[in-house]
């Protein structure tokens, strides 16, 4: 259960950050992102995928608890 | 000698690699590569932040090194306490030359070494008492600091004493902050793990103190810089810059800072980070608490200069872009002479790097700016994202090494031949006593300052100074010189 720092870029997209891990990496997709239900799966720009409780859309940046579903590897 | 191509440089590597045990071969492998601009991420070709392999040199440094050293010292205005034995305070003290203004002694302390110099029965009955009864008697004798950290040595957390409630209670009896530091040098695997700790230090005891007191006026314009240590002036060369172009540098942070300024550092609109491996730490957690994006710079030669310029501005309003063109524009006629000097000298030169923090892929800019080739980087204590910025800015089939060992330094500079080498104090003499020039660059061979366009004159000047210099050619002994006639041994015996 990393924690992860969420933060849209210039381009509007989604960053996802895991201090631990060094690891800086665009997402590519959000299984929901409206207005009312935001999360689920997370995959990223290196294959990886997370997993995040739906919530109501977050105030970016944020810092949420994730569950790592897939290394991508 | 001409450049290596990707199949020499990884037979190189092989051939280094050879005299290593199996198990130290297979782990030092991870952490040496040949650039390949095609790749995104940097994991798929290079391991960092890595425990050093026991029985190899390296030239990583401690938590301690990275808290008190480098993100905590520079910090003028307070009192930081080596908590331990002497050495630790003794040794670090003042030779990063990070400058600052103020009367040494009376209101900044930049250059002192204030230590509980523990002994034998501070070890054996804990150095408690001794920390608060020292934090007393500074606030007797230095009564204008604002503030104390204490800054552990590696006892403090073998032993286990509990600097934070004697920090508390002095902060009530002194009414200054005191911030008490867990950087035990022992922690993490070099400097890194330092600057993170003294930045969640930063995090917890220092940035929040102002929230809620808006009694501080801001403009649009205002701005933190951030990661400048002002080594020879550095953090001065790049501010005047952002003032010229109508922003409003309200924090250093933190060469020259004080603790006002970080404690103000919350009501700015943009963070601009320049070390990005010591501080972004502190500039992610301001982003998410306070909402201030931040971005990354570089102020090392005139083509990154202009770059991160107009990146900055490209943030704000059309002032600040003209602004930002007219910087650029007043400069130009110096940083022209300076190359139309310098770059004939220099044009062609390869240089190999072996720094710490942002240097090993900042300065690419520089060198290039001069017709200069870096053939060769490696951070010390570097991480992904560090190697991540760093592949595009490296020439294809060049080396990368990470951590990279006594042994294989040598190695390899024996093997690429570089005009030219930049790194520390360590391998200073070593290389020059094989006839490399060599420059220290962690901080600038005791000149300075290198960023900004005032600093750009300088670096060329010294680079030029170094690999020019006549020296280099009498290094060798007459005898062992091509051009000395072989004169049979014989006829003179």
């Amino acid at each position: 259960m990393p924690s992860v720092m969420l933060k849209k870029n210039a381009e509007g997209k989604l960053v996802f950050y895991v201090p631990k891990k060094d690891l800086e990496e665009v997402a590519e997709s959000v299984e929901f992102d409206t207005q009312d239900k935001w999360g689920g799966e997370v995959l990223l720009g290196d294959g990886s995928k997370y997993y995040f409780e739906p919530i109501e859309q977050p105030d970016f940046p944020v810092t949420l608890r994730a569950k790592r579903l897939d290394s991508g590897e | 000698m001409a450049a290596l191509t990707r199949e020499e440089t990884e037979a190189l590597i092989q051939e280094v690699l050879e005299v290593y045990p199996e198990q130290a071969r297979k782990d030092r492998a991870k952490h040496l590569a040949v650039n390949d601009q095609s790749l995104e991420k940097s994991n798929k070709c290079i391991t960092s932040n890595r425990k050093s392999q026991p029985g190899v040199m390296t030239i990583r440094g401690c938590a301690y090194a990275g808290s008190k050293g480098v993100v905590w010292g520079p910090i003028k205005d307070m009192i930081h306490i080596s908590h331990g034995p002497v050495g630790c305070g003794q040794y670090s003290r003042a030779g990063r030359r990070n400058y600052y203004v103020g009367t040494t002694g009376v209101n900044t302390f930049g250059t002192m070494n204030f230590t509980s110099d523990f002994q034998e029965k501070d070890i054996v009955f804990g150095g408690d008492k001794k920390l608060a009864k020292i934090m007393l008697e500074i606030e007797e004798l230095f009564p204008l600091h604002k503030g104390i950290s204490i800054q552990s040595e590696c006892p403090i957390g073998l032993i286990g004493d509990d600097i934070e409630a004697v920090a508390k209670k002095a902060n009530k009896e002194i009414g200054k902050p005191v911030v008490p530091v867990r950087c035990e040098g022992f922690r993490g695997v070099s400097q890194s793990l330092g600057h993170h700790i003294a930045n969640d230090a930063i995090r917890d005891w220092v940035l929040e103190n102002r929230d809620g007191d808006e009694s501080f006026p801001t403009t649009p314009y205002d701005v933190a810089v951030i990661g400048d240590y002002n080594i020879g002036g550095d953090a001065w060369a790049s501010r005047t810059l952002l003032e010229e172009m109508g922003l409003r540098v309200v924090a250093q942070w933190s060469g020259d800072g004080t603790i006002a300024e970080m404690e103000k550092t919350p009501k700015v609109k943009l963070n601009l980070i320049h070390c990005y491996r010591s501080m972004n730490y502190i500039a992610r957690h301001m982003e998410e608490k306070y909402k201030i994006p931040w971005i990354e710079y570089n102020f090392f030669g005139p083509t990154k200069i202009a770059e991160s310029l107009r990146k900055i501005a490209a943030l704000f309003d059309e002032t600040i872009q003209a602004g930002a063109e007219r910087v650029i524009a007043k400069y130009q006629a110096e940083y022209d002479a300076v190359i139309a000097k310098y770059k004939p000298r220099l044009q062609g030169k390869r240089v190999m790097l072996y720094v710490g923090g942002l240097r090993p892929r900042h300065v690419i800019g520089a060198y290039e700016d001069l017709g200069m080739e870096v053939v060769g980087t490696g951070y010390e204590f570097g991480h992904n994202d560090d190697y991540d910025r760093t592949i595009k800015e490296m020439g294809n089939a060049t080396l990368i090494y990470d951590d990279v060992t006594g042994y294989e330094f040598e190695e390899f500079v024996k093997r690429v031949q570089p005009d030219l080498i930049g790194s520390g104090i360590k391998e200073k003499y070593i290389f020059q006593k094989m006839g490399i020039p060599f420059r220290q660059m962690h901080s600038w061979d005791y000149s300075g300052p290198y960023h900004g366009y005032d600093g750009f004159a300088i670096f060329a000047r010294d680079m030029d100074m170094t690999l020019n210099n006549p020296c280099w050619k009498q290094v060798k002994a007459p005898w062992k010189t091509e051009e000395s006639p072989k004169v049979a041994v014989a006829a003179s015996a």
